[in-house]
């Protein structure tokens, strides 16, 4: 035998972005390679920053939703309607429930776009391109939901403080319940050409293995902390909107095809709640009542002193607004907790020890949105 | 064959006729290349329900020749911190080592490059040049995405080289020789003739060797599909790691020939699954030539069925491509070593028991 | 489940002094004044009582309190009387669903902080945040760096009331 104890070895570093095919934007990942092996990797974020936080204390509040949309642009809905809600606790307002009911199908449809891009693009990093493709077509028909709706396809600035921009239109009903049964068997269609897939199981499952305790320790919420293996969601952990209205299940996590927490578990909670989802729009478009969807819009918003910190589920998870206000018709301090930040706090952890081709897997299991880590 | 005297004797010269005949798979090559490339492209485009291209030419069967003269026109970029020399020649290695393998194989009964006895061998050992290439290019680049590609891509084809060797040596102890011009020839008139189906072995021997030759012949066409890289074997240009791996730092030209050996090679690995299993460029039923009683028209005939049986290896692995993930660099090894290559040592030995028995 | 008043009293009775003020006549949301040096003491103690089990911090936010004064001095001159800056935590249990806001100040000149990064280890980013937009120094974080703003970024904290935008940027005039 030869002693193989004096050779030396070199660590490498590798860095990997800003640009990148798979740091789904522009992330710099700065890992410490030992052959194939990680050592360590390094986020650097912040490629991507413009100043929300600082922008918010100059304007009034109507006017941060936009601005609100451009955070996580994957999910503009969801971001204004936990911005809303945010506001309008502040302020006392109740909404009409006509619009409560708008509310929840907009932000359920656009958990369903969202997911559709985390899982499309998951495939796209596993190395499989046509899955993505297909769930792109599909989430074409959401966006075009939207865009008869508000005239935008992405950054929507619909949901107002107090109310929407305006009302749904009137065929939105038929199509949004169109798009439900037509979208129940692509589900299935995605598994069998993707999830149950026999090199994407290899590929994803016992990678990345996230334990409860670790998970919550860090912060980790949503479809990243449900494939853990706890139920929590804050639809119905921390009840918002009409949430409370609906019957649905809540998809956690339970090692299928690998161990608890591991990378397919986290991709496949993200289908599973896909269909949670159809679940609530189809209760919800079945129940929506009548009425003025513009009424409770208030025309200045000035709260008096005081501060909040209200959450809702985001697709990426707890997405929390903490509204500081010093009685201004600006606020004082709006500070985000944004989901993807927090999950992406957590990639060394995760990654220490795998394979190069595993913090692509692992990276894009937790699904982060660039936009909203930098703000 | 036909070819070759054909033109020794019209030139006169054994050399001169042999550096002519050796410039016709480029004929064959490049308008395959750019046929192939479209079809990939529409291929993937009906399998993602999308139409693809459709602005040049009819369907956009001319988008390929027009990427080519936009990779003519681009500025060759060569890093500053490359090692020159190398990184020049690597693109022109891998290209001809994927050429080279053209050469031993017979694209009809009238031409083959060169019909040496060691035919197969000599095209396992030329595509091994082709790592040398990809090895070079990654190193010179200077870059850590392209050389993890080419350290990877190495480990690869070499891991993969052994069971591709072992199912050779399993057909070539039926067949007897390793060269593809007889082996071909022997696959003669129809499809029970195919090795696929135990060549022409008598009755009962076949029966025998049926499921072996099946699972050699799998087992062939998984390990040319990682000789090639492509998926579920991309590893080393895993696009989604590696950026392009081996090739990242490449452009225009230089790039292009990386592109067209990938093609080249496309083509080279399922003409030689095609040649060992089913028949080469044996018609799977008569020939129209023959019925007909013109003789001239058997090779033409020939040439087709080559090709089509060819193209639709190509297909499948371009649908292969547009189906499947892609493994991880442990996983493709731990295929290649802990399955493959075991199942092939294990189908060896029982076809070689099987012709041994002689039935 | 615990309501904001037991856990102040608990806290109050272990802690005595380092608890400051139960801020509660606001109409949304009630706090925990803290002092900043003891918090990670306080904390730890929330995240493993057996009774509390705080263990997930949903938010850790800097904010600027915007309390500067100017004071007029016996000889007429008026002095600066700097603010202060606060950390305000927002934790919560995952297994009694009860919540707390905790907030603790510090005055701007010397803004220091203890770091909660080994109890939640989701306070890491949160406080290199914090420590970029605001300054706050962190004490006893392993890695303070700053995390959005760019690294060489050298004129000052952002988020600050009495930021000013610099001229020029690595030879950039700012306001273009």
């Amino acid at each position: 035998m030869s002693d193989y104890s004096n050779l030396k070895t070199e660590e490498m570093v590798l860095n990997m972005g800003p640009q990148h095919p798979s740091t789904h934007g522009v992330l710099r990942l700065e890992i410490k390679l030992d052959g194939e092996l990680i050592v360590e990797v390094k986020p650097h974020v912040g490629y991507l920053h413009r100043c929300f936080e600082k922008h918010c204390e100059a304007m009034t509040y109507p006017q941060i939703v936009p601005y609100v949309d451009r955070m996580d642009y994957l999910a503009s809905m969801s971001n204004e309607l936990g911005y809303a809600i945010a506001v309008e606790r502040l302020m006392g307002i109740q909404v009409p429930e006509r619009v409560e009911y708008i509310r929840v199908i907009m932000a359920e449809l656009q958990r369903i776009a969202s997911h559709m891009v985390a899982l499309g693009t998951y495939g796209l990093d596993i190395g499989a391109f046509t899955p993505f493709l297909y769930l792109f077509a599909d989430r074409e028909r959401i966006l075009s939901i939207f865009e008869e709706t508000c005239g935008a396809r992405l950054l929507y600035n619909y949901i107002w403080v107090g109310g929407l921009s305006h009302d749904l239109h009137p065929d939105f009903i038929r199509k949004a319940k169109e798009f439900v049964t037509y979208f129940r068997p692509k589900i299935t269609e995605l598994n069998n050409l993707l999830s149950y897939n026999k090199i994407f199981i290899e590929r994803t499952a016992n990678v990345g293995i996230l334990p409860i305790e670790t998970a919550i320790n860090y912060g980790m919420t949503g479809p990243n902390l449900r494939a853990s293996g706890l139920k929590w969601d804050l639809r119905r952990d921390d009840p918002y909107s009409i949430y409370d209205k609906f019957e649905f299940d809540i998809p956690v996590g339970k090692g299928w095809v690998g161990t608890l927490g591991d990378c397919w578990d986290r991709y496949f909670v993200r289908v599973l709640e896909m269909e949670q989802s159809l679940n609530i729009l189809d209760q919800a478009l079945a129940q929506i009542p009548d009425g003025d969807v513009t009424s409770a819009i208030p025309k200045r918003i000035k709260p008096a002193e005081r501060q909040i910190y209200t959450r809702v589920e985001n697709p990426r998870g707890e997405l929390g607004y903490f509204i500081v206000s010093k009685g201004g018709l600006q606020p004082h301090r709006v500070k985000v907790r944004p989901p993807s930040f927090i999950s992406l706090g957590l990639m060394n952890e995760l990654c220490k020890g795998h394979l190069v081709a595993d913090v692509i897997a692992i990276l894009g299991s937790i699904d982060i949105v660039l936009g909203e880590v930098d703000r | 064959m036909i070819i070759y005297e054909y033109l020794s004797e019209l030139f006169g010269s054994p050399v001169l006729a042999s550096v002519i005949q050796s410039l016709f798979p480029l004929i064959f090559l490049i308008p395959f290349a750019l046929f192939a490339v479209w079809l990939e492209r529409k291929v993937s485009a009906f399998m993602q329900d999308r139409i693809g291209p459709n602005r040049v030419g009819k369907h956009g069967w001319l988008q390929t020749v027009a990427d080519i003269l936009k990779l003519i026109q681009k500025e060759d970029i060569t890093a500053a911190n490359a090692d020159k020399p190398l990184f020049n020649i690597a693109p022109v290695l891998v290209f001809a080592g994927s050429y080279l393998a053209f050469a031993a194989i017979p694209f009809s009964s009238a031409y083959i490059g060169s019909s040496i006895d060691l035919g197969l061998l000599f095209i396992v050992a030329a595509s091994g040049f082709v790592v040398a290439g990809i090895l070079m290019g990654g190193w010179a680049s200077n870059n850590k995405y392209s050389l993890l590609g080419a350290v990877r891509s190495a480990a690869q084809v070499v891991s993969y080289e052994i069971p591709t060797v072992l199912v050779i040596l399993s057909v070539v102890m039926l067949t007897g020789s390793l060269s593809l011009y007889e082996l071909s020839e022997m696959q003669t008139s129809s499809i029970h003739n195919w090795i696929l189906f135990g060549g022409n072995a008598p009755l009962l021997q076949k029966i025998l060797l049926i499921p072996f030759m099946f699972i050699g012949f799998i087992i062939l066409y998984i390990s040319s599909l990682a000789e090639v890289n492509r998926t579920p074997f991309d590893i080393p240009e895993a696009e989604s790691e590696l950026v392009a791996g081996f090739h990242t730092e490449y452009s225009g030209m230089k790039f292009a020939m990386f592109f067209l050996a990938e093609y080249a090679n496309m083509f080279a690995v399922s003409a030689i699954v095609s040649a060992i299993f089913l028949g080469g460029y044996q018609s799977p039923f008569g020939y129209l030539g023959n019925t007909l009683g013109l003789t001239w028209l058997v090779p033409i005939e020939q040439f087709l069925w080559f090709s089509a049986k060819g193209l639709f290896f190509v297909f499948v692995q371009m649908w292969l491509r547009w189906t499947l993930p892609r493994l991880r660099v442990d996983q493709l090894m731990a295929l290649c070593w802990k399955y493959l290559i075991p199942i092939a040592f294990v189908n060896l030995l029982i076809i070689g028991l099987i012709v041994l028995i002689k039935i | 489940m615990k309501s904001h008043e037991e856990i102040y009293n608990l806290l109050k009775e272990k802690f005595g002094d380092a608890i400051g003020q139960s801020i509660t006549n606001l109409p949304v949301e009630s706090f925990i004044e803290v002092s900043p040096l003891k918090i990670h003491e306080i904390s730890y103690f929330l995240r493993d009582d057996n009774e509390l089990l705080f263990d997930n911090l949903m938010l850790l936010s800097g904010l600027d309190d915007m309390n500067d004064k100017k004071v007029k001095q016996e000889d007429g001159s008026i002095a600066d009387v700097p603010g202060t800056l606060s950390v305000v935590y927002h934790i919560e249990s995952t297994s009694f669903r009860h919540k707390i806001v905790l907030k603790c100040s510090c005055p701007k000149d010397k803004p220091e902080v203890e770091s909660v990064n080994s109890i939640w280890r989701s306070a890491d980013w949160n406080e290199r945040e914090a420590y970029d937009m605001f300054g706050i120094i962190f004490l006893n974080h392993p890695d303070l760096r700053r995390i959005l703003m760019p690294y060489d970024w050298e004129h000052g904290f952002p988020l600050r009331k009495d930021y000013k935008n610099p001229e020029f940027y690595q030879g950039m005039k700012v306001p273009y």
